[in-house]
């Protein structure tokens, strides 16, 4: 905040304070002419021959405007209010959030280090764990990957057993610890359309999906020459790249013709966040048992 | 009177110098009241009505059931525990029904007594008795309490005044500690509030610093409230005293003075043929003034602050049965008995009134009895698409919340029950605590050839594997691929 708007909401602040101090305390009396008795005022309001006296407050209620111009004073020195004053009480918003996150440590640090003990295989067959994973799960992970880990378009499907850096609680944890970074480059530049159209019906033909043969069988060299580096000589992937698997038809992104071929032509770009800073260790290994155990069929 | 004359005392510093206009203080400290003490019929009701209420209240938060309190509104865990049953935050409608049948059961007793609730069982009222209980045991009666606040502090006086204030100050205590005992275990709060050395040597307190602080608005509040305010909370603040009014009607049972019987007021002695001399009753003693808590003169007739609490009834008979003349000169009575000597008590308004308490009581029995320990919501997923194609199916992503309200841990089994041949697939029956709440994912996957529209109902029926009465349904819908339109 810079020291002009601090002024600023100072400024506006205190005068609006003053003012309602001033009205309240500048109103404390009100004239009576003096051939008329106070105590049979009425407020000439009447409703149904019913009369209004107009009876002075009560104190204790003026007392009351006092005390929350008392509160408001005792706030804004206390709390941070007035511009870019601190406040002598040290609440800062970070403050409140810390105390709170301490709380919740202290309050699950000894299930957590159970947990932290046991092995990913041992999780997986504990229900408490797994419930708790859930739960992290739910909260964490389930905005991009689907509250069942079913995947969305560009997310990966957590639950098909089909995996880019492979699936083993090592794998899964490196990932979720680490994050990942996905990147094909853009070939259109490169190959050109032609063979961008050649290369697409290659991998239909792989994936098992209706191809034109002729472009297909065209498109065969010049996956070989550019493509296998990183999917392999079959097309089935590399986990070491994150490569995907080409034939066994499941889609990170769009798997029609034309899907391809925008995937081939413009090259893609699949970014994982690291969770390290996010979340802790603890938490992370409860995950990464949680992930490991999506994949099993469950029947 | 004395009203007026205590006014111009204090108006009279206000008087500008200009002859026409003079100046008067907006706000006004009420005059203080010192009421005399009165024994009698009504104030023996009060007495024995407040005393065993004020006993419930105190001793409720002691009682334990099952290891647990009786009564705990836990507002962390967001459970209210009351005798053996366990509300949640779901079952709020029971707490609206509880307040409508208060509300209607206020509105009868007002429309047949007036404002009894007002005299007899209010908290205000009650703490006030309590307080002004006190201040007579310490100070002495109305003329000694009167003489002591006119005369200067001498010792007798700070004395008297210190131990009166204490004694406010730990009733006060003892109500707030109560009342936060309803929502921190009671032994616990105690204990916790009692200050002790921690490993630093810093002084704290074992409960948290929002109990300690309640507790402490409580006793100040029950404080300044039953010492300070007591009437100023019935006349000016407190809404059911406004709309109390509102139900009067002129067969409505309230305080009265018999002007008919009482007037010409005026003192005489008991052995006086008073009336020859053209006087009433009344021998103008001003006892039912002197006793009343609002301080107003029943005299004048019904006022708005009257609370119908019987006292200048009791104080009435009492002159009455010295003089020898017949009780009930100030008596509970109706406007219409006042004019024609009749009461009707069975009118329109009444059965409306009773009506309405009924219904509502059922109601709220119903809501009561038919209460499952077991609740369901499902959520469709928000994800980026209504509906996931896998292979030849098409698949829908719940996420559903079980809420086991019961006291022990259950399994629970899903089915599903549709139109369509919906297909439930990574489910795992899981074991629920006792009032756990456990969200998780479901999916509902069909073949995309069985499903022949976009949009189908689907029933989530979840059953307490060891208890099939627990059971609750929840329905939602399932999300298809646009079925192409036959043209």
């Amino acid at each position: 905040m810079s020291t002009f708007w601090s002024l600023w909401i100072i400024v506006l602040t205190v005068v609006c304070l003053a003012l309602v101090t001033w009205v309240l305390f500048a109103n404390r009396k009100v004239a009576v002419s003096d051939d008329e008795e106070p105590e049979n005022r009425t407020t000439g309001h009447v409703y149904d021959g019913i009369e209004e006296y107009d009876n002075p407050l009560p104190r204790w209620w003026f007392n009351l405007f006092v005390a929350t111009l008392v509160f408001t004073v005792a706030y804004l020195i206390w709390f941070p209010g007035l511009g870019a004053w601190k406040g002598i009480g040290g609440w800062t918003q970070e403050n409140q959030l810390e105390a709170e996150q301490g709380k919740a440590l202290e309050e699950y640090k000894s299930s957590y280090d159970v947990y932290s003990q046991m092995s990913i295989e041992e999780l997986v067959h504990d229900g408490k764990a797994m419930k708790m994973a859930t739960r992290l799960f739910a909260n964490n992970c389930a905005v991009c990957h689907g509250a069942d880990g079913g995947g969305n378009f560009s997310f990966p499907n957590l639950t098909d057993n089909d995996w880019l850096y492979g699936g083993s609680p090592e794998a899964i944890k490196h990932t979720l610890t680490q994050g990942r970074n996905g990147n094909m480059p853009p070939w259109g530049p490169i190959l050109g359309e032609q063979k961008v159209a050649q290369v697409s019906e290659y991998v239909l033909k792989l994936s098992s999906q209706d191809y034109d043969l002729k472009l297909a069988t065209e498109g065969e060299s010049v996956f070989s020459q550019n493509c296998a580096a990183c999917h392999g000589a079959e097309g089935k992937g590399m986990h070491a790249l994150g490569a995907p698997n080409l034939t066994d038809n499941i889609w990170l992104y769009d798997g029609s013709r034309e899907g391809i071929i925008h995937s081939v032509r413009m090259g893609l770009n699949n970014h994982m966040p690291a969770q390290k800073d996010l979340l802790r260790e603890e938490k992370i290994h409860l995950l990464t048992a949680y992930v490991y155990s999506l994949s099993f069929e469950y029947e | 009177m004395s009203e007026q004359r205590s006014s111009e005392e204090k108006n009279a510093d206000n008087k500008a110098s200009d002859q026409s206009i003079r100046y008067v203080n907006l706000y006004e400290t009420p005059d203080k009241i010192y009421t005399r003490r009165i024994t009698g019929f009504f104030q023996n009701i009060r007495r024995y009505t407040g005393l065993p209420l004020i006993a419930a209240y105190l001793l409720l938060p002691w009682l334990v059931i099952d290891g647990r309190p009786a009564v705990l509104f836990d507002l962390p865990a967001r459970k209210f525990h009351v005798l053996w049953m366990t509300f949640w935050p779901q079952d709020f409608m029971l707490l609206a029904w509880l307040l409508i049948i208060s509300a209607f059961s206020l509105f009868t007793v007002t429309v047949l007594l007036g404002r009894v609730w007002c005299g007899f069982t209010c908290p205000q009222t009650v703490w006030t008795m309590m307080f002004m209980s006190v201040e007579h045991i310490v100070e002495g009666d109305r003329n000694k309490r009167i003489k002591l606040d006119r005369q200067g502090w001498t010792f007798e006086k700070i004395s008297k005044k210190t131990v009166k204030h204490s004694l406010w100050i730990l009733i006060g205590f003892i109500t707030g500690a109560t009342f936060i005992g309803y929502f921190v275990p009671i032994r616990e709060l105690l204990a916790g509030l009692i200050p002790f050395r921690n490993d630093l040597g810093m002084l704290q307190i074992g409960v948290s610093p929002v109990a300690a602080f309640w507790t402490l608005f409580f006793t100040t509040m029950t404080y300044l409230n039953a010492g300070w305010m007591r009437e100023q909370v019935c006349k000016y603040m407190c809404p059911y005293a406004r709309f109390q009014s509102v139900m009067y009607d002129s067969d409505t049972l309230a305080v009265h003075y018999d002007p008919k019987r009482g007037e010409r007021r005026g003192t005489r002695k008991p052995t006086d043929d008073y009336k020859a001399k053209g006087l009433g009753d009344c021998i103008d003693c001003s006892w039912c003034v002197q006793v009343c808590p609002v301080d107003i003169d029943i005299r004048d007739g019904l006022q708005y602050d009257c609370i119908n609490c019987g006292l200048c009834v009791d104080a009435c008979n009492a002159v009455m049965d010295k003089m020898k003349y017949p009780r009930g000169l100030i008596r509970f009575t109706s406007e219409d008995e006042l004019k024609t000597g009749k009461t009707r008590f069975i009118r329109p308004r009444l059965f409306g009134y009773s009506f309405a308490v009924l219904a509502m009581i059922s109601a709220f029995s119903y809501v009561l009895l038919s209460r499952t320990a077991l609740s369901v919501d499902v959520i469709r997923d928000r994800g980026a698409r209504l509906y996931r194609i896998a292979g030849d199916q098409v698949q829908n992503v719940y996420t559903i919340k079980i809420n086991n309200m019961d006291d022990e841990p259950h399994e629970y089994s899903i089915e599903l029950d549709g139109k369509y041949p919906f297909e439930l697939r990574n489910y795992r029956p899981m074991r629920i605590e006792a009032g756990e709440v456990f969200t998780l994912p479901l999916r509902i996957s069909i073949p995309r050839s069985e499903l022949n529209t976009e949009k189908a109902k689907l029933k989530f029926i979840v059953t307490a594997q060891d208890d099939p009465e627990l059971q609750a349904v929840e329905t939602t819908n399932f999300i298809g691929p646009a079925v192409k339109k036959r043209r």
